[in-house]
């Protein structure tokens, strides 16, 4: 029997989006779901009621028929604890829910022994990227921002010369070159502004770069990635200098961008009074990080206030701002999501916590908080993460050493089977076939020193040389073709010796002179 | 010449052939290793013909085998194309296989080699190890030649019970080879001989049609091995160190090499001798849910050019396939057009790309790509993020990301070339069908990977026309 999906009108004041469209309900239905939704959920998103009935959904009348008939609720907003009281015991909820920010929520959600999967704790790994609600959402908030300040900015982005005079280019600074500051500096880019950005990780630089943005360093050496590519607090040195270059920035630009956010902590302050005060009259701030506390000192969060000439935009809402595209892609994250967690696509779902992005998604099993999740083991942003593991690596994978070292145990049964060999040779053989056994065994070794150090480009031509000097077996077949015969040897077939040792020289000499006529051939081919 | 001037000789054609196999270490000096090895094996011989073990009444015979022989292997040098390369390597462990087979018989039918005691049983011994290996090396690389060639098919054959059939042959080895020391007439140790050669040349059969064609890099070092051992052994026949030692080193150069392969495709050696992908105890098959999801998205030969040429960085990784489509020398127009624009263009090569260990490096060289844009895996793969386009062609499991993040595929853990990690990579592909290893390529999905369907020649022709025009 399946479980039925239930999608909530979201009450947060101003709250446009709904946790699933139209187009993913169909697809839940098809993973075999049944879906519910509340009427009038995605009004605010330009979806109706009759689209979702379209897609095969139920249309519930109220919250409190939705909570009580779905097995696994689809909203956007954390639930006020009026909603929790709605949702039935044991159910499963999936929306944003930022633990560390909301202990209490946390409690009331396991108390009503919910299992909880909150889109802003998936993994930062490349597998669970297209669940990423919280990329998307910035995504969203950065194009916006640009809009916004657009709005409440007095003049074209992009430079003009025209008949009524020349036009400058706005001059626009993002802060923080994450998904949000990077989808700022593209669409600012686009309207034509002359576009700088900062981040406190250098190796967004490039990328920066390739948006068609300038990147501006803080100019003191500190690495600022954290753990899983997101940014860390800095040192105090570092953020003197920070503030310094973007005091800098502040008299010379039009435009402030501000998407620095550090998880789990208030955002750091990065635009002071000061600069606000410094900045040209009619400038404009947008601050993304308004709902952790704002970048700038005098963002007011929600609101738009104008201090000093410059117009700062607090909102918290921006994804909210642009509903229906917010909700389409936070519905889809959702989908991506409900797949993993559905991979029989019989309807029902399973909470595995042997798969990392499920087990790192997971806040709350079944009543029992299972928050933080053990540390990811892959990071999203590699390039620091690496010199650590680098140095131990090459020694291992490198081809051109005579092996690592054997473990202690291989070692020990190795030597333990060559003394056994040695000691059953030298206990029977006779004394002639002991100098031959020595010649081998030290042929080997020599064999194994000199294959270890060719390089495999050449792996092909060292075959066909070896191919070829193991035609050296010519010399068998060579002294059986007449031999000096002693007294005494009646019998020797003389005739079917010398056929079988001259079909065997054939056969070598074809395989010695082609052998190494084509080794000729090929080396000759490698050039610089 | 006197015996000991014969020695003197053979310990300086030993020593050449050392310096030989040494010379192979870099491109510089390989020409002159391959050179020690002509000389090494021209003392040999003439130390041989002219020494105390071969009268006179012999020289006709030796020139004429040498001739005819040396013009057949002459002429197959010259003639062969470097696709096929793997097939004539293959084949002539084969000739080496057989020589060692008739040496032996000849060995065995020879009586004027009397010895007694334990000596007589070593040397018996030696004789039914040296045609056993032989035997085994022979019908091997026929059927890895019949392989490489395409005239027997590319897919592992696995009988019912092989494994079993496998351990028989070798307790009928034995068996026969404890008849065989009994026999106290040459005619009735005749019989057990001739039997054991025959299970010998079918369990080399049956070995090789049992391996999958993606590792045949690994049958045809192990078999350039066994024709080393063959050697050896029948150098213990004769009581010859020269051929010996030679043996000895061909054979622990080719046992290494499967070794190089075998870590290569983070497989044992037992495990690729056991059988095809996938089919051993060890690798579970991968869930349903494992499939990769999400759009194919496919390009066409003339946005291939132009994302090659806004590119600043740009990695080949060439596989089997463009082995097939010979499409070596298109690939190198094409690199040297991005050159002369500025485009850094190298090349990643797997070690076991292609059907021999190092066979996409000798196609690229006879397609004169200098060697120093050509890089080994370790060497390139810490670049990719760096790199605009990486375009892969005609290759399959050496560029799974399944490898690195699904531990149930049944390639995990083998090292392979991320070129998903490179903004924007390429795939030049005939269709969707899966690589040897029968797993489906996640790659494929990626957000960021663009197909490019369509023969490998043909596609990298027109990507060369858009990138003129």
């Amino acid at each position: 029997m399946s479980l039925t999906i239930g999608v909530p009108r979201e009450i947060f004041a101003g709250e446009k989006r709904v946790a699933a469209v139209p187009e993913v309900v169909e697809k839940l239905i098809k993973l075999g779901f049944a879906v519910c939704v509340e009427t009038k959920a995605g009004a605010a998103a330009n979806f109706g009621d009759d689209a979702y009935q379209a897609a095969g959904a139920r249309i519930a009348g109220s919250a409190s028929e939705l909570m009580g008939s779905s097995d696994i609720i689809f909203k956007v907003r954390a639930p006020t604890p009026e909603e929790i009281a709605l949702m039935k015991p044991g159910s499963t909820l999936v929306s944003f829910i930022w633990p560390a920010q909301n202990p209490q929520l946390m409690q009331q959600l396991a108390d009503r022994k919910l299992t909880v999967l909150a889109m802003d704790s998936v993994p930062r790994v490349s597998r669970a990227q297209k669940m990423d609600a919280l990329s998307s959402m910035a995504n969203i908030a950065g194009y916006r921002a640009v809009i916004e300040a657009a709005h409440h900015f007095g003049r074209f982005f992009t430079g003009q010369i025209t008949a009524a005079g020349k036009v400058p280019p706005a001059k626009v600074f993002v802060i923080g070159a994450g998904v949000a500051g990077l989808s700022a500096l593209g669409t600012a880019v686009g309207l034509g502004a002359i576009v700088r950005a900062n981040d406190t990780r250098p190796e967004v630089g490039d990328q920066v770069k390739s948006m068609g943005a300038e990147f501006v360093p803080v100019d003191y050496q500190e690495e600022g990635t954290g753990v899983g590519g997101y940014a860390k607090v800095m040192s105090e040195g570092f953020q003197k200098a920070q503030l310094e270059t973007f005091a800098k920035q502040a008299k010379d630009v039009d435009i402030i961008i501000t998407t620095a956010l550090i998880p789990g902590r208030p955002a750091p302050k990065l635009i002071t009074a000061e600069m606000v005060k410094s900045m040209r009259p009619g400038s404009v701030i947008v601050d993304l990080a308004a709902e952790q506390g704002g970048n700038c000192e005098l963002t007011v969060p929600g609101e738009v206030v104008v201090r000093e000439g410059v117009t700062i935009i607090g909102y918290t809402d921006l994804p909210s701002r642009l509903s229906r595209q917010a909700s389409t892609l936070y519905a889809t994250n959702l989908l991506r999501l409900t797949e993993e967690l559905c991979k029989t696509k019989d309807g029902l779902i399973d909470v595995n916590f042997d798969d990392e992005v499920i087990r790192g998604t997971t806040v709350i099993k079944s009543g029992e908080v299972t928050w933080p999740p053990p540390p990811p083991r892959l990071s999203a942003a590699p390039p620091q993460a690496k010199p650590a593991a680098a140095p131990a690596a090459p020694a291992k994978k490198s081809g051109h050493g005579p092996g690592e070292p054997a473990s202690g145990r291989s070692l020990a049964i190795i030597f333990g089977a060559g003394a056994l060999l040695f000691w059953l040779v030298g206990a029977f053989a006779p004394a002639s076939f002991l100098s031959h056994f020595t010649v081998f065994v030290l042929a080997c070794f020599i064999g194994y020193m000199v294959i270890w150090n060719v390089t495999p480009a050449l792996h092909t031509p060292l075959m066909s040389v070896t191919n070829a000097i193991s035609s050296i077996i010519a010399i068998g077949a060579l002294i059986q073709v007449a031999p000096p015969l002693g007294e005494g040897t009646v019998g020797r077939p003389e005739a079917l010796i010398l056929g079988l040792a001259v079909a065997a020289l054939t056969l070598t000499a074809i395989n010695m002179f082609g052998g190494f006529a084509v080794t000729r051939r090929m080396l000759a081919m490698f050039r610089k | 010449m006197s015996a000991n001037l014969a020695a003197v000789a053979y310990v300086a054609a030993t020593i050449l052939f050392i310096l030989s196999l040494g010379g192979l270490s870099n491109p510089e000096s390989s020409r002159r290793g391959n050179l020690y090895g002509i000389i090494g094996m021209a003392i040999a011989v003439l130390a041989t013909v002219f020494g105390p073990r071969v009268t006179a009444a012999g020289i006709p015979w030796i020139v004429g085998s040498l001739v005819v022989g040396g013009s057949i292997g002459l002429y197959a040098a010259r003639k062969v194309q470097m696709t096929q390369m793997p097939e004539l390597v293959a084949i002539m462990h084969s000739l080496v296989g057989l020589a060692a087979c008739l040496v032996g018989f000849a060995s065995y039918v020879d009586t004027s080699i009397v010895l007694t005691g334990a000596e007589k049983t070593i040397h018996e011994v030696e004789i039914y190890v040296g045609i056993l290996i032989g035997a085994i090396t022979f019908s091997g690389s026929v059927i890895a030649f019949g392989k490489l060639s395409g005239r027997i098919g590319g897919k592992p054959m696995l009988l019912p019970a092989r494994h079993w059939l496998n351990l028989a042959g070798l307790l009928a080895v034995l068996w026969f080879g404890v008849a065989f020391l009994q026999a106290h007439e040459i005619d009735a140790g005749l019989v057990p001989l001739a039997l054991m050669t025959v299970i010998a040349l079918l369990f080399g059969v049956h070995m090789v049609m049992a391996i999958g064609g993606a590792d045949m890099p690994v049958v045809v070092s192990m078999l350039n091995s066994y024709s080393g051992w063959a050697a050896a052994a029948t150098g213990f026949m004769l009581s010859n160190d020269l051929l010996i030692v030679t043996g000895a080193l061909v054979g622990s150069s080719g046992a290494i090499l499967s070794y190089i392969m075998c870590r290569a495709m983070n497989r044992n050696f037992i495990s690729v001798i056991a059988g095809g992908f996938g089919t051993g105890g060890g690798a579970a098959p991968a869930a349903a849910g494992a499939q990769p999801a999400g759009e194919v998205t496919p390009i066409s030969a003339v946005e291939t050019a132009e994302l090659l040429r806004a590119a600043k960085n740009v990695i080949i990784v060439p596989g089997y396939g463009m082995a097939v489509a010979q499409a070596q020398h298109t690939v190198y127009e094409i690199t040297k057009l991005l050159r002369e624009k500025g485009v850094n263009v190298r090349f990643g090569i797997h070690p076991v790309a292609g059907r021999m260990p190092g066979h996409m490096n000798v196609l690229l060289a006879e397609a004169k790509v200098p060697y120093d844009i050509v890089f080994e895996m370790d060497e390139l793969n810490d670049d990719f993020p760096d790199t605009d386009v990486s375009m892969v062609i005609g290759a399959n499991d050496i560029v799974n990301p399944a490898a690195e993040e699904d531990p149930t595929s049944p390639i995990a853990g083998m090292p392979v070339l991320q070129v998903w990690r490179a903004k924007t990579s390429i795939v030049m592909k005939r269709s969707m069908a899966s690589g040897y290893a029968g797993v489906d390529n996640p790659l494929f999905y990626k957000e960021n990977n663009r197909m490019l369907f369509g023969d490998a020649k043909k596609m990298l022709d027109e990507v060369l026309v858009a990138l003129m025009s």
